[in-house]
C-alpha cells in the first residue's frame, strides 16, 4: 500500500478482534502491561512531582534547615536572572541550528546513499559511525584533536590560528553535536527515500519530469513526514544536550555556551540551590512539552501507529 | 553518463571519509606516543605503539568497564522482561486505551532528564544508592522502557492475525501461543530492541556523571576524568575513547538495519 495512508489515532483499538467471553475480565488483559506501566510511572513521574514541590521551596543545601515554602518566588527570581535567559536563548539556538544543519547534511548524505554503487554498505557503515562513538568520547576528541589552537587538525587544515573554543564556544559545541546527530538524520531520511514507490518515480520519468522536478514534486512531499519526524525526535534529544557542553566548554567562557541543562546542573550541583534549579527544571519541562505535543501528534496521526511506515 | 556515475561514487566516498575522519584520527592517535600526538603539522605516519592502551588499563579502566557492562546487561534484561508483555498487551491483545498508554510511554521519553535529577540525587542519597550501580540500573531501565515498548509493539504487529487466530481455533493456550506462534516471528525484533537498549545504556552520560563516582562510575565517567587531568594526554585519551566506544560501534554496525527502527521507536522501518 501507499505510505501516505493516514492511520487514525485509535488504530490500535480498531484493529482489535471481537473477543470471546472468556476474556471478560479486563484485569487479566491488563496484567502484562501493569509492571511496565507502574515502573515507568514510579521512576519517571514521582521525581518530576518532587521537582515541582521543590520549585516552591527556598532550599540551599549549603544552609541546612533553610528549607521553607516561598510560593512563586523562585520562578520570579529565575526569570529575572539574565544568565537563565541567556541559557534559554542558547538552548533555542543550539537546538534549532543543530537540527537544521544536521538535517540538511543528513538529506545530502541520504541522497548520496540512495543509489547503488560500489561499497555502499561500507560507506553507510562509515557514516553511522559518529553516532556510535560515545558522546563523551566524541566531545573530548573534538575539544582536543580537532579544535586545539596549536595542535588541532582544524587549524592545520584551514591554515588558521583560531582558538575555537574561546572565540566560538557555542559554534564549536554545535559542530560536535551536528557531527554526532547527522547519522541519525541520514538514516531516517534514507528510510523515507527508500519507502518511495519505484513505479511512481518511473512513471514520472516516463512523463518526462526532470530529476529536479521529480525530487521537488514527488520525493519531497513524500519525505516531508520523515523530515518532520526527524526534526522533532532530533530536537527532543538535542534540547537535552549536556555531554558536549560539560566536556568541551563547561558552559564558558563566562556563560557564552551555557544551555539550560548545563545551567540547571550548575545551579544544583555547584550552587546547591535546589529551589531555583527545580524551578528552572519545571520551566524546561513546560517548554519541552510544547515540542512534545507536536511530536506525539505526528507519531499518532501521520505515522501508522498500528503498523509503522513500510 | 558512466563517468558521471563514477565521479559521484568517488565523491560519496570522499564525503564519507571526511565525515568519519575524526574517528579515523582517534584510531591513529591511539597508537601514537604522546610525543607523536602533539606535532605541528600533525603526523600521519609514525611507528605504532600499544603503550597507550596499557596506560588506559593502568589508569584503572577495568572497574569502570565492568560497571558499564553490568549496568548495560542488567538494565537491558529488565527492559525486555517488562517491555515484551507490555507490548503484547498493546498489540496482539490490546487493552482499552491502548493509544493513551502508548502516548504516556512516549511522553516520558520527552521529559527532560535534567528536570528530575535533583530529586533523584536526593532520593538516591537517602536510600544509600548514590554511587551505586543499582541506581543506574533502575534509571536506565526506565529510560529505555518506552522505546522498547514502542519498538517491540511494532514487531508484534507484524505477527499475522491469521496465524494467531488459527492457533486459537486449534485450542492453543496463551503460553503455547506465545512460544510457538509469536516468538519465532518477533525474535529478531527482541534482538534488535536489546541492541538499541545496549547502545543507549552504554553511552548514557548525564545520570552517570551526576549519580556515580569512583565506585559505580561507568565508562563515560572514566572518560570525563580526562578533562581534569593536568595537561591532556591525547594519545591516551584516544585509546580510552576507542576502547570505550568499540563495544557500541560493533553492536551498532551489526544492528545497523534495525538502528533506524529503534531510533524512531518503531515508527520507521
Amino acid at each position: 500500500m501507499t505510505t501516505t495512508e493516514i492511520a487514525p489515532a485509535r488504530a490500535g483499538e480498531s484493529a482489535e478482534q471481537p473477543k470471546p467471553r472468556r476474556h471478560a475480565n479486563p484485569w487479566k488483559r491488563r496484567a502484562p502491561l501493569l509492571p511496565a506501566l507502574l515502573f515507568t510511572i514510579a521512576v519517571t513521574q514521582i521525581p518530576f512531582l518532587v521537582t515541582v514541590f521543590y520549585s516552591f521551596q527556598s532550599w540551599n543545601l549549603v544552609r541546612p534547615g533553610s528549607q521553607h515554602f516561598v510560593g512563586f518566588q523562585n520562578y520570579v527570581d529565575v526569570f529575572a536572572d539574565s544568565t537563565f535567559r541567556g541559557a534559554m536563548l542558547n538552548t533555542v539556538v543550539l537546538t534549532v541550528v543543530c537540527v537544521f544543519v544536521s538535517m540538511a547534511l543528513g538529506l545530502g548524505l541520504a541522497l548520496l546513499l540512495d543509489r547503488k554503487f560500489t561499497g555502499r554498505g561500507v560507506v553507510r557503515t562509515l557514516i553511522i559511525t559518529p553516532f556510535l562513538i560515545l558522546p563523551a568520547a566524541g566531545a573530548l576528541l573534538w575539544k582536543t584533536t580537532m579544535f586545539d589552537p596549536v595542535y588541532g587538525l582544524l587549524n592545520f587544515v584551514l591554515g588558521t590560528d583560531i582558538d575555537w573554543l574561546s572565540e566560538f564556544p557555542l559554534g564549536s559545541v554545535m559542530a560536535q553535536v551536528v557531527w554526532q546527530w547527522t547519522p541519525f538524520m541520514t538514516l531516517l531520511i534514507l528510510a523515507g527515500l527508500q519507502a518511495q514507490s519505484k513505479e511512481v518515480l518511473e512513471a514520472a520519468q516516463v512523463d518526462g519530469a526532470g530529476r529536479w522536478r521529480t525530487f521537488a514534486s514527488i520525493t519531497l512531499p513524500q519525505l516531508s513526514r520523515y523530515l518532520q519526524l526527524a526534526a522533532l525526535l532530533g530536537a527532543i534529544y538535542i534540547v537535552n544536550s549536556f555531554d558536549a557542553i560539560y566536556l568541551m566548554t563547561q558552559g564558558g567562557p563566562g556563560t557564552a555556551s551555557t544551555n539550560l541543562p548545563f545551567y540547571i546542573y550548575q545551579r544544583a550541583f555547584e550552587g546547591f540551590d535546589v529551589g531555583q534549579s527545580s524551578a528552572m527544571g519545571v520551566i524546561v519541562v513546560i517548554l519541552t512539552l510544547i515540542v512534545a505535543t507536536f511530536t506525539l501528534r505526528l507519531m499518532f496521526r501521520t505515522f501508522d501507529v498500528s503498523g509503522g511506515v513500510k | 553518463m558512466r563517468l558521471g556515475r563514477i565521479s559521484l561514487t568517488a565523491f560519496t566516498w570522499l564525503v564519507a571519509i571526511l565525515f568519519v575522519f575524526p574517528v579515523i584520527w582517534m584510531v591513529l592517535t591511539s597508537f601514537k606516543t604522546e610525543a607523536d600526538a602533539y606535532t605541528d603539522p600533525p603526523r600521519l605516519f609514525f611507528s605504532p605503539t600499544l603503550e597507550q592502551f596499557a596506560g588506559v588499563f593502568e589508569r584503572g579502566f577495568l572497574p569502570y568497564l565492568a560497571n558499564s557492562a553490568f549496568v548495560t546487561v542488567v538494565s537491558t534484561l529488565a527492559v525486555l522482561v517488562l517491555a515484551i508483555p507490555a507490548a503484547y498487551a498493546l498489540s496482539i491483545a490490546p487493552v482499552k486505551g491502548t493509544s493513551n498508554v502508548l502516548g504516556f510511554f512516549l511522553s516520558t521519553k520527552m521529559l527532560p532528564i535534567v528536570a528530575a535529577i535533583i530529586p533523584l540525587y536526593v532520593i538516591s542519597q537517602n536510600v544509600q544508592l548514590l554511587d551505586n550501580v543499582w541506581a543506574l540500573n533502575i534509571l536506565y531501565t526506565a529510560m529505555n522502557l518506552p522505546l522498547a515498548v514502542w519498538m517491540m509493539r511494532s514487531f508484534f504487529l507484524e505477527v499475522p492475525k491469521e496465524m494467531i487466530e488459527a492457533a486459537r481455533v486449534d485450542g492453543a493456550k496463551l503460553p503455547t501461543l506465545l512460544y510457538k506462534v509469536v516468538l519465532p516471528v518477533v525474535a529478531p525484533g527482541i534482538a534488535a530492541t536489546a541492541l538499541i537498549c545496549v547502545i543507549f545504556s552504554w553511552t548514557e552520560f548525564f545520570y552517570a556523571v551526576n549519580l556515580t563516582a569512583a565506585r559505580a562510575g561507568t565508562v563515560p565517567v572514566f572518560l570525563s576524568g580526562f578533562i581534569t587531568s593536568e595537561g591532556l594526554y591525547w594519545a591516551q585519551l584516544s585509546a580510552a575513547a576507542l576502547l570505550a566506544s568499540l563495544p557500541v560501534m560493533i553492536i551498532g554496525w551489526i544492528a545497523q538495519n534495525h538502528l533506524v527502527r529503534g531510533l524512531s521507536m518503531g515508527a520507521v522501518k
